[in-house]
This record gives C-alpha cells, structure tokens and sequence, in this order.
C-alpha cells in the first residue's frame, strides 16, 4: 500500500477546496439526515461517496453548496468557485442551449464579451458544438446532461459537486460521459465530489470512495482508489478493479445491515 | 422521477385555474390536414342548426306556449342582420367601439393584475391578505354592480371599460400568480447557487416560467372583456358610442328579433377572435420552448 500513502501525502500539500468539519443536518421535522460527518476535498482529487439510497447523500451536497446549511459544525467552501451538477440536467426550457451554458455566468455579471467566449469554448468540450441554438425538448438526456456539465465549467470551479448525474442515463451514454468526465478532470485540475449508487461509476471516476451509512448518514469507510490517470475504459474489467469494488461493496452491504 | 422533471416546467401542478393548452385540433402531428377532425363539429353546428330552426317552426309554440317569431330561422337572422346593408353597418360599427372598450380594459386589467401577482408572489403574508378580496371581488355579481359604477363613472365609455378590467383582472391575477410560484425548486437552487438578487429572480426565472400559465389567463380574460364591454354597454348608452351591446338592445326594445340575435352572434365572433389571438400571441412567445403536457388517451 506504499503507493497510497504516497498518493495521501501529496494530497495533503495541495490546496483544500472543500471541507466539512463535524457537520450535521436535522430538518426542521426532525429527520436527522446527517451525522458528524468529516472530510476534506483537494484540488485535484476526485472522492466518490455510495451508500445506500435515503442515506442523506444529496442533503450532503446541498449543505456543501450552501443551498442548505448545517445544523452544526462547519463547511468550508468557495461559493463563488463552485460548480454543481443536479440529479436531473435543470435546464431553463425558454433558453437555448448557448443561453443556458451561459447562464451562470450572465448571474454572475460576468462580461458579454467573456461569457460568449466561455460558452463556446466549454460546449465544445462537452461536444455539443452545432446544437448552440436547441431549445431542451430538442435534446436527448445525455446532451442535456452535457449541457448542465458545460453550464458549471463556464465557471471554471475548484470545487465540483455531481449529485448522481448519469443515474438516469442508459449503459453506454453512461460510460461514455464518466471518460468525458475523467478527460475535463485531468484538464482542469478541480476537487470533484460525486454521489453515485453505483460502486462501479465510484472507482473508476475517483481517487478515494467514502461509503456512508444509513440515515442518520455518516461516513463510515474511506478507500483509495490507486488506478493511474488517464483510466481506460477496461480498467472496469480487470481484477485489481473487481477486488476494490467487491471490498466497497462489502462495507456497504455492512452499512445496510 | 428523471421524466417528470424534464417534460415539466412547473406546470404539473393541476388547478382549475388554468386551462389545459390544447394545440389545435385541424392539423395531425405530420401536419396533415385530417377530416375526421373537423367532421365532428361539423356534425354539432349542423345539428345545433336544425334544433334551432325546429324551435323557430313548432318547438317555441310546442314546448313553450310562445309565437315562433321570438326564435328566428337561421336563414331569417342571416338575411336580416348580415345581408341587410344598414343593419350590417351598424353592427360592425357597435363591434368596433365594443372591441376599442375591450381591448383597453383588458390592457388595463393586464398590467395591474400582473402587478398584483408579482406583489403577491414576493412574500406569502401579502398573497394571504389580498386572496380572499380577490375571490370577493370574482364573486360580485357584474350585472349587479353595474349600476354603482355608473353613479361614479357616469354613463360613457369610462364605465364600459371599468366592467371590463373588473370581470377580466382575476384570471390574470390567479394564472400569473400560479405561474411566478410554482416554478420547479430545482430551477430555483441555480439562481440560489449563485445569490442572485430577487430582481433577477424574478426577471430570468420567474417570469419566463410563468409565461404559458401568463397567456391562459390572458385568453381566458380577453374573453371575459369582450363580455364585460356588452353587459357595460347594455347599462352605460350614453356618449356617441354605440357599441354592439348598445345596438342589440335597441334592436330588442323594437322586437326585431333576428337583429338581436344577430348581433349576439357578432359579439360572440369577437370573443372568439381574441380568444384565439391570444392563443395564438401565446404559441409565438411560448411554443418555440414550451411543452404543454398531454393527457395519455
């Protein structure tokens, strides 16, 4: 395991982006969603969190983005370099995909000039090029999905939340965004957090898992992941790969129990 | 959960405020013009004719004890209020004025009630305090009303219009508020994410949100207008402004029956116009984007 120990010391000198110190969620009803939950996201890491659903992974996201805060302890992030990605695309439907990349950086007040500039240049990362004037009914999930990805790149964010964004899409569209997604990770260099239920989308995007308990839902395993960028798509099928997926899934099956 | 999202914009939310948008029945999703369409109202106007004309001949005298001349035949009516030269004129030119009064209290009705909505829709004390003298003011009988309106506003025009913005403003308040505050939650936490200010809230997210409930209520209402201006008109006669409403009962105070009803059905034409214009005002600013979600059959 020298190699992980390596790769946590190198994370620890680099820039923290998001941290979350003993925080807790209680809803107003009393729904205790969230448990003293405790961990940092650095620039350039990419941490997966499963565990099983209603477990208060997105009440997790939604405190970590600020649209929800906590009950107690704290969250340390940049609100103004934050990107998040919704369950569902959330694409204005009166406003063209053009219009609805830019649209956090039009909030924002950001200059015309700097956001067409912006725009162009991230729908052409996320390879919806030519489609700058479709409207959302017009588009299949994925490239909405592409589109929402592209509206929080606009930003250029050191932090990234993805609150299981593939989840509604089929196999193959699936994969294809998660190397998508892995290539803008490489590129831009940013601390992603992303929630997913499956084990599999988990390692092969992140460098470290985190498996969270049943509501009150809490962190109760941390696994790093020591595949090597850039991963290939049969990283999924070789035996390293399997074994660490198995071990999350035990810990999960632990945390159901 | 996915599916409902994407094909809603906010509107899944059922009321009896607003109207099902239906796109129009004439033309198959191909575009094709299909008969089997238009073959049932056909049907119903032929046999809505022959009711009619049976009530002219026997039914009236039959059913009601009353001479038959009080229901005119169709053809009757046709002739003597479309073919007659003098009568046409003048009712065009009562639809005209009708029309004008309409149309100004359904401007006037538009921006105020859009003002009220948006106050409403700021905080949820003031749409508490105002709902229920809306509902109030919905639930006045026009006809009775009218009279107090004169003794203010006198017997013009004026009057006429004020009819029209009271019987045409709820629709518009209930529609637009609707529209403003059931905008999906999930649209909202992207103008959360970024603290925007309520201003812009309300401009990029709220209003392009509600613009299809906006144009219901707008045909909703302009219907109302048109009917506002008659019964306005059938109190208010006074001024060189005789109105369709003013004519029909100057028709009726002299018994010429197929005049009348005549006339009615010119005032219907023109709240069925603007009831399709601004169905068809809606689908320009809308349909580019908007997907009205359609009943499974």
């Amino acid at each position: 395991m020298t190699e992980t120990t390596t790769s946590t010391m190198t994370q620890a000198r680099r820039q923290t982006v998001l941290s979350f110190d003993d925080v807790s969620r209680t809803f107003p009803d009393g729904t205790f969603a969230l448990s003293s939950t405790t961990f940092d996201v650095a620039l350039g890491e990419f941490v997966a969190i499963v565990g099983p659903s209603g477990c208060g992974k997105s009440t997790l996201l939604r405190v970590a983005s600020g649209l929800d805060a906590p009950s107690t302890g704290t969250v340390t992030v940049d609100h103004d370099s934050l990107g998040y990605v919704f369950q569902d695309p959330t694409l204005l439907p009166w406003r063209d995909v053009r219009g609805n990349v830019g649209l956090f950086a039009e909030l924002d007040g950001m200059a015309r000039s700097e956001t067409a500039r912006r725009v162009a240049e991230n729908v052409r990362l996320v390879g919806l090029e030519g489609f700058e004037d479709k409207y959302p009914k017009q588009l299949s999930g994925g490239m909405r999905m592409r589109a929402s990805l592209a509206r929080s790149l606009v930003m250029d964010p050191d932090i990234f939340l993805f609150d299981e964004p593939f989840g509604a899409l089929d196999e193959i569209t699936r994969e294809r965004l998660n190397d998508e997604l892995l290539g803008l990770f490489q590129r831009k260099g940013f601390g992603a957090l992303f929630i997913t239920h499956s084990i599999v989308e988990a390692v092969f995007l992140s460098t470290r898992v985190l498996v969270m308990s049943q509501r009150p839902g809490r962190i109760i395993e941390s696994f790093d992941v020591p595949f090597a960028y850039p991963r290939s798509h049969d990283l999924r099928f070789e035996a390293d790969f399997a074994e660490l997926s198995g071990e999350i899934s035990h810990a999960l099956r632990g945390a159901h129990a | 959960m996915s599916a409902g999202t994407e094909t809603g914009i906010g509107l899944r939310v059922s009321t009896p405020v607003v109207a099902e948008e239906v796109a129009p029945p004439t033309l198959s999703p191909g575009g094709r013009f299909r008969w089997s369409i238009v073959i049932g109202p056909l049907v119903t106007l032929a046999l809505f004719i022959a009711f009619w004309e049976y009530m002219h001949r026997d039914g009236m005298r039959r059913f009601f004890n009353k001479p038959g001349f009080l229901v005119p035949s169709p053809a009757t009516v046709i002739d003597q209020s479309f073919l007659d030269d003098v009568v046409r004129i003048q009712m065009f030119k009562g639809l005209g004025w009708t029309a004008l009064s309409a149309f100004i209290g359904l401007a006037i009705a538009i921006v105020v009630g859009i003002g009220i909505a948006v106050l409403m829709a700021t905080a949820e004390w003031i749409e508490r305090s105002m709902y229920p003298y809306l509902v109030a003011l919905q639930a006045i009988p026009v006809l009775a009303i009218v009279p107090l309106i004169g003794s203010v506003f006198g017997g013009g025009i004026g009057s006429r219009i004020f009819v029209c913005v009271m019987i045409s403003i709820f629709p518009i308040v209930t529609n637009t508020l609707f529209g403003l505050t059931s905008v999906d939650p999930a649209q909202h936490d992207l103008f959360t994410l970024r603290q925007v200010s309520r201003r812009t809230r309300l401009w990029k997210l709220q209003f392009p949100a509600a613009m299809p409930a906006i144009f219901t209520g707008f045909r909703i209402s302009a219907g109302l207008a048109v009917v506002g201006a008659v019964v306005g008109e059938q109190f208010f006669r006074e001024g060189d402004k005789p109105g369709i409403g003013v004519v029909v009962e100057q028709f009726r105070q002299k018994a010429r029956f197929p005049q009348v009803y005549g006339g009615l059905m010119v005032a219907a034409a023109l709240g069925i116009a603007v009831f399709f214009l601004f169905g068809l005002l809606g689908k320009l600013v809308v349909g580019k984007w908007y997907e009205p979600s359609r009943r499974s059959s």
